[in-house]
């Protein structure tokens, strides 16, 4: 088991990276971060952003959980001028955490060229002083791993997604925090799903929280369900949930979260991604990326990613470590799969043995080594409008029922 | 139901809960074959939990899909944009 060694951060959190994020505060600055981080490509240098130029209190506090994420090191946040982000506050968060930070408005600049150009020279000064920070010893029960599965078919559920459970199940024993996610992918478990929960209030936080999802969808007219997930042999979202559900493992759910808050305790978390109310502002999250980003705002330092049909997706800030299901797609795509656990299919393996992989891995990703979605300079990145309330604390273990 | 671990051939016999089986059409990989008798309006059972229910009669080795068994949620897309024609 490899020592793990993390960077460690003003609120008590440790990072397993130490990127540097060039946010734009709307699409006007898209191109101007891209050209400023662009000599960065193989280095820890992420863009990310907000396209709207309308306020928006959601991607305000994303930006600002992800801007002081402990994978990030220092931010260089690219404002237009005239966009409706509050990019001072935003600043002054990221600041008070104690990580460099630099604006730069490119209308007072004087345009792309020359805010190129001083973004450039602060990301070199500001990368330099990065190489010089030290890493302390960093416990498995520090760490934060999230799942998501994109690309589901008929054997993610049997396949990948138990082999996430395993992992969580073994990461939770540890005293580590596992988050799983998206209610609209868990339709049909909620019974099954609220008899794993601490309390019985918060059993009935997530049959409610399900329904909502459910209900949710229904106004879209559109369940969380791909045609790739019809042609990988999933035929209804209750089938595609059944699946997702099992990388949930099998242990006790202590709470249930909502995007951007952090697990005030260690266990395992449901992450609750649909809005509440009406539909507002569209579908709950538009991709895998956008949940994605999500689960990293909540804190996850690693991201697990089943697919069946087989994603090629990273993400900007948190390594994506990709768990292939499916044996004819490890076959055809293996350069993007740092799993096979479809090696189950073909007798090349248990549960258990790719269980056991899948956790070195994680363990390994953790201490530094890349993933193959980093390698491949997969950086996604993708927040939209939306809205998102705190969960309660009827949703959240207190410090005294603190996992042990 | 059986999940197909491998492409399956029609008239391949697979063992079932209940015995042998006869597969009645080509299922690929990751899908799903009846491993019995499933009438119409009838919850279809998958590792013990209902994923829908069934459209049509369903005999023991029959590939089991969108068409014959819908959302009991929130009906299913596909590339055509709508339900299979069921």
């Amino acid at each position: 088991m490899p020592d793990l060694l993390g960077y460690p951060r003003s609120d008590g959190r440790k990072g397993i990276r130490n990127v540097t994020v060039v946010v734009y505060m709307v699409e006007c600055a898209h191109v101007v971060a891209t050209a400023i981080a662009s000599p960065y490509a193989d280095d820890e240098v992420h863009v990310i952003g907000f396209g709207g130029c309308y306020p928006s209190p959601y991607a305000h506090h994303m930006l600002e959980q992800l801007c002081t994420h402990p994978n990030v090191g220092a931010a260089l946040l690219i404002s237009l001028g005239c966009e409706g982000f509050n990019r001072e506050r935003l600043a002054s968060t990221i600041a008070a955490s104690g990580r460099p930070v630099n604006v730069l408005v490119i209308q007072e600049a004087g345009g792309t060229r020359a805010t190129v150009a001083a973004g450039r020279d602060w990301l070199a000064s500001t990368r330099a002083s990065l190489a010089a920070a030290e890493r302390v010893p960093m416990a498995i029960s520090e760490l934060v791993v999230g799942t998501i599965c994109g690309g589901s078919d008929g054997t993610s559920g049997i396949t990948a997604n138990p082999a996430v459970g395993r992992v969580f199940d073994r990461l939770v024993a540890a005293g580590g925090t596992a988050i799983f996610e998206e209610t609209g992918e868990l339709v049909g478990c909620e019974g099954h799903m609220s008899a794993r929960a601490v309390t019985p209030e918060l059993g009935r936080q997530i049959e409610s929280r399900v329904g909502k999802a459910a209900d949710y969808y229904s106004k879209m007219g559109h369940g969380s369900f791909a045609p790739g997930n019809a042609e990988g042999g999933l035929s209804t979202i209750e089938e595609k949930s059944l699946g997702a559900y099992a990388k949930s493992g099998s242990g006790p759910i202590h709470g249930v979260i909502t995007p951007a808050q952090v697990p005030p305790t260690p266990g395992l978390y449901l992450l609750d991604v649909v809005p509440e109310g009406d539909p507002r502002w569209g579908f709950p999250n538009i991709n895998d990326n956008a949940e994605i980003a999500e689960l990293i705002a909540c804190g996850s330092h690693i991201i697990l990613f089943t697919t069946g049909r087989g994603s090629v997706v990273g993400s900007a800030i948190s390594p994506v470590v990709k768990v292939c299901a499916n044996p004819q797609t490890y076959a055809r795509m293996s350069e993007d799969m740092d799993v096979n656990a479809g090696r189950m299919l073909t007798g090349d393996g248990t549960l258990d043995e790719v269980a056991d992989e899948l956790f070195d891995v994680t363990l390994a990703t953790a201490a530094g080594q890349p993933t193959a979605s980093e390698g491949l300079g997969h950086r996604e990145f993708v927040l939209t409008y939306k809205s998102s309330e705190p969960a309660g604390p009827s949703c959240l273990p207190t410090l005294s029922l603190s996992v042990r | 139901m059986l999940i197909a671990a491998a492409l399956l051939r029609a008239g391949e016999t697979v063992t079932g809960p209940d015995g042998p089986l006869t597969v009645i059409q080509e299922v690929e990989l990751g899908h799903k074959v009846a491993a019995g008798a499933i009438a119409t309006g009838q919850k279809v059972i998958r590792f013990g939990m209902p994923i829908g229910s069934a459209t049509q009669d369903i005999v023991a080795g029959e590939w089991v899909h969108t068409h014959n068994l819908k959302s009991d949620y929130i009906r299913t897309f596909d590339h055509r944009g709508g339900e299979d024609d069921a």
